[in-house]
């Protein structure tokens, strides 16, 4: 039925290259909000250090973008290429708001960038603002878009199987735009691009000040990252994606696994701290627990409680046998599309025939299945726990240590006295820290889902396209040695422009006017 | 039946949504397709490198842009037509890969060539651009000239696609023919934008090229036709009645393997011939263009060109989008390979809000960067050129 060899290089494939996208999408997202916002104070000051500073970090931003743009283009299409029969499931759902991103966000994102690198000569002051303001704004709404089709991978509302076309059908429209696993990821991801753009910015002026290099653009642009990245680490880890972990099963099955909660804990539950989760064992060893602290931010509350794994597995146990009947009305209506009892059947059980799909991993035909494949099925729904337990301690990890360094750099940067070079050498090493969340966070998100491609309606290896494993390996081949090579060449290409410094214009504020073309004053340009 | 009954029926809706899928193809085409052009010919219209920034600039500001229709094509085909999104795509599974390997080089391209002044370097990142430009060229031809002579694919009982043939089957010497229209035409389209976009001896060589061009898109093109005519570029007709509004499942009727069916609607159809005429013609008249007419004239009667050559295909096929040659009744149509009418009805609403908006801001970019790219403009720029 299906070969598992071609799902696990799917995987990998999808994997490596939304990993290696994500490398460039967050920088994207925090920078063209800080390029705007200082464009802002050079139109509203006519200060040319601060338009120096805008074209400065609009460089670096280029040169991030482009891999951005590259590798966004193996995303939009690689839903067809390598899980066909997924794209067939969900399309008429999960293609919408892809298709929606691209009206309304990368359109207006990609067509502006072009002015916004071309345009400085031939836009008055006011009219560039805008230009970069609707890219800022276009690149957030990109990530809108892309976080409501991933919301709905998550928790799939407004959606119902038809049998007549063997797919998911929308049904309600609204639900899944204001889907609110989605809301809480677009939160918590845009505000973790911005914490990026902010660590970005902070760390290359640090080195600048460090190096007594460019200490003019260095000082403002250390201050403007410093105040953007506290709001933004505050976002971050107030508005956490915890939001929406009590939502689904699934959400709630990762939840427990994040915190390798065995068993359910009378209310409120309590949050491991560190320890050594066991799948084999079924248990968490050395662990040390902060009571209270989980069902707090689990459930807002002190009352309800969180389920363990063992409690989730023997619901997931329930609606696989709940599925089976559903499976069985979809194999009779496969025969006979007037079949009105099996329309009925599949009506009432339809919720649940995801499950009993989770089957196909055991036995042929899941109307066959033993009481061992139920059982077997039913644990199938455990994630990795000590994957998702370390990384997300990773990530909380990062986010803390970057609350820190900001809000050092804030308190430091808010008094007379310059700051001392330690913090700026502490800004510099805090640079990975970011990147490294982001990436594991959504490792969280994407791996806590397994064994679902979609959150109980799909599983991942039923998902995939019929392709032979050579296409895949010469794909991943191709890929991971072009992106290698265009990795290789990006931050060198980074690392030359932040040696070479920003282009400093020789004229003196009060020659600037408001008038339109006013660029043109600049030779130095 | 009111305006809005009418707009929001099911089988209007999948007749726009077809309207709307050529729409996306040829703004692509026509817009994207001669930053490729560009591409195809920066090695031969521009040979030094001032002459070569020249050429890379004039599409330095909106290559990005025009670039957008090739995805929102992917995610307007993965919403609105789901079915030919999964088939398509895993089906032309390497010949997909080529093309997103050649169009990973062009951002990258643009954006890091000019950032070093090592001619080692620029020469390279020019090769990638060749490829970036080219490769897709010939390929989207090549994918066209294998949906029109109908792709190897079945559908399981639960519609999960299954492809049957490999990259070696696609690359046949018909699809191959329909590749070298593909990229004449691209190629034709590059050279009339840089003819009319650069200044000085890029804009001459462009006009050489493009003359050549253009007289070849229209031979080649004609060429598709008499081949078409001959019965040897597939052709396919729905046997079974028609249900306009019935459920997206294309295991419900039933196709035969026909010859003549191409020609049909152009049949049933006379005033369609226009079209595939404008399709010779409008190459014809870019070649007297090229040969010292006006170069926005020039420009416009390619762009028709490359219109009318894509919707040809188009009108052909119709109602069939992409039709299987091992078991024709699975063939993908208009009628049942949709979206639910409901996704339909949304996506249309937020095209009819969007798209009418995209044009306006693009051509409001093209206008601020009205003008020649010259030596001169691209020396003058200095750093914030490419």
């Amino acid at each position: 039925m299906f070969d598992p060899l071609v799902v696990e290089l799917s995987r990998l494939q999808f994997a490596l290259t939304a990993l290696y996208h994500f490398l460039f999408v967050p920088l994207t997202i925090g920078l063209s909000i800080l390029i705007a916002m200082m464009e802002t104070v050079y139109v509203m000051t006519r200060r040319t250090i601060w338009r120096d500073m805008t074209k400065f970090w609009g460089v670096l931003f280029g040169i991030n973008f482009a891999l951005g743009v590259a590798t966004g283009l193996t995303m939009e299409f690689q839903f067809g290429m390598n899980w066909a029969y997924y794209s067939h499931y969900v399309g008429d759902v999960f293609g919408a708001p892809l298709a929606i991103e691209g009206l309304m966000a990368f359109f207006l994102e990609a067509t502006f960038i072009g002015l916004f690198f071309f345009g400085w000569e031939r836009l008055s002051a006011r009219a560039h603002l805008a230009v970069t303001w609707l890219m800022a704004i276009a690149t957030n709404f990109s990530a809108l878009w892309i976080l409501i089709a991933n919301g709905w991978m998550q928790n799939p509302v407004g959606a119902e199987f038809n049998p007549d076309t063997m797919r998911m059908e929308v049904t309600d429209f609204v639900a899944v735009l204001f889907n609110p696993v989605a809301q809480a990821k677009f939160v918590h991801t845009v505000s973790a691009g911005y914490v990026c753009g902010a660590v970005f910015v902070l760390g290359v002026s640090a080195w600048y000040m460090l190096r007594n290099r460019h200490v003019e653009l260095a000082r403002r642009s250390f201050v403007v990252a410093s105040a953007f990245g506290v709001a933004s680490a505050l976002s971050v880890i107030v508005l956490g994606d915890e939001s929406g972990y009590a939502l689904t099963d699934n959400q709630k099955m990762k939840l427990a696994a994040i915190e390798a909660m065995w068993e359910t804990e009378p209310a409120p539950a309590s949050f491991t701290a560190v320890g050594i989760p066991s799948l084999a064992d079924r248990k968490t060893y050395f662990a040390i627990h902060i009571p209270w602290v989980m069902g707090i931010i689990g459930t807002r509350s002190i009352d309800k409680q969180i389920p363990g794994i063992e409690q989730l597995v023997e619901h997931a146990e329930q609606r696989i046998r709940d599925g089976i009947p559903a499976y069985d009305a979809l194999e009779r209506l496969k025969v006979d599309r007037s079949d009105a009892e099996a329309r009925e059947i599949l009506k009432a059980s339809g919720k649940d025939m995801g499950y009993a799909l989770l089957l196909k991993r055991f036995v042929e035909d899941p109307r066959q299945a033993t009481e061992q494949n139920i059982k077997d099925a039913a644990w199938s729904t455990v994630p990795g726990v000590p994957w998702l337990f370390f990384s997300f301690r990773i990530m909380v990890a990062c986010g803390f240590v970057l609350l820190g360094v900001f809000g050092l750099s804030l308190w430091h940067t808010m008094r007379e006295a310059e700051a001392p070079r330690w913090l700026f050498k502490l800004a510099l090493f805090a640079m990975p820290l970011p990147w490294i969340a982001a990436e594991v966070g959504w490792f969280v998100a994407e791996f806590g889902r397994q064994p679902w491609i979609i959150e109980g309606v799909l599983p991942t290896f039923l998902a995939t396209s019929q392709l032979g494993v050579w296409n895949l390996v010469i794909t991943i081949a191709g890929f991971t040695l072009l992106y290698g090579a265009l990795a290789v060449i990006e931050v060198r290409l980074m690392l030359a422009a932040i040696r070479k410094g920003p282009e400093i214009s020789q004229v003196v504020d009060r020659m600037m006017t408001p008038q339109r073309r006013s660029g043109q004053l600049h030779p130095a340009e | 039946m009111t305006f809005v009954d009418f707009l929001f029926d099911y089988q209007t809706l999948r007749i726009v949504w077809w309207g709307l899928l050529g729409v996306l193809l040829i703004a692509f085409a026509a817009t994207d397709g001669f930053d490729m052009g560009v591409g195809a010919l920066l090695p031969f219209a521009a040979r030094t490198d001032i002459e070569r920034r020249v050429a890379i600039n004039t599409i330095g500001p909106v290559w990005e842009g025009n670039q957008v229709w090739f995805v929102l094509g992917g995610g307007s085909i993965f919403a609105a037509w789901p079915a030919l999104y999964a088939l398509s795509f895993s089906g032309f599974y390497l010949a997909m890969f080529l093309i997103l390997a050649a169009m990973i080089l062009r951002p990258v391209g643009f954006k890091y060539r000019s950032k070093r002044p090592d001619p080692a370097w620029r020469a390279r990142w020019d090769w990638a651009l060749f490829i970036g430009g080219a490769v897709p060229a010939l390929i989207f031809g090549v994918a066209i000239g294998n949906t029109l002579q109908g792709v190897p694919f079945h559908l399981t009982a639960e519609l999960r696609p299954v492809y049957e043939g490999n990259l070696f089957g696609l690359l046949n010497p018909l699809a191959l023919y329909c590749g070298l229209v593909s990229l004449s035409m691209i190629v034709m389209h590059g050279a009339a934008w840089l003819a009319f976009k650069a200044d000085g001896i890029v804009s001459q060589r462009a006009k050489a090229f493009g003359g050549r061009a253009a007289i070849a898109t229209a031979v080649l093109f004609a060429g598709g036709g008499a081949l078409v005519w001959a019965g040897l570029l597939g052709g396919y007709r729905v046997t079974s009645e028609i249900v306009w509004d019935g459920p997206s499942n294309p295991l419900l009727k039933t196709v035969v393997a026909d010859p003549a069916a191409w020609l049909a609607n152009f049949q049933a159809w006379p005033l369609l011939w226009i079209v595939p005429a404008l399709g010779i013609a409008a190459p014809l008249a870019a070649w007297l263009g090229f040969r010292g007419g006006r170069e926005g004239l020039t420009f416009l009667a390619s762009k028709l060109g490359v219109v009318c050559i894509v919707a040809t295909v188009g009108l052909a096929m119709f109602p069939v989008l992409l039709p299987s040659s091992t078991n024709p009744d699975h063939s993908l149509t208009v009628f049942d390979a949709s979206s639910s009418r409901a996704t339909l009805r949304n996506m249309l609403i937020a095209t009819a809000i969007f798209l009418p908006l995209i044009l306006a801001y693009t051509a409001w970019v093209y206008r601020v960067l009205w003008g020649k790219v010259s030596e001169k403009s691209v020396e003058d720029a200095g750093h914030s050129a490419y």
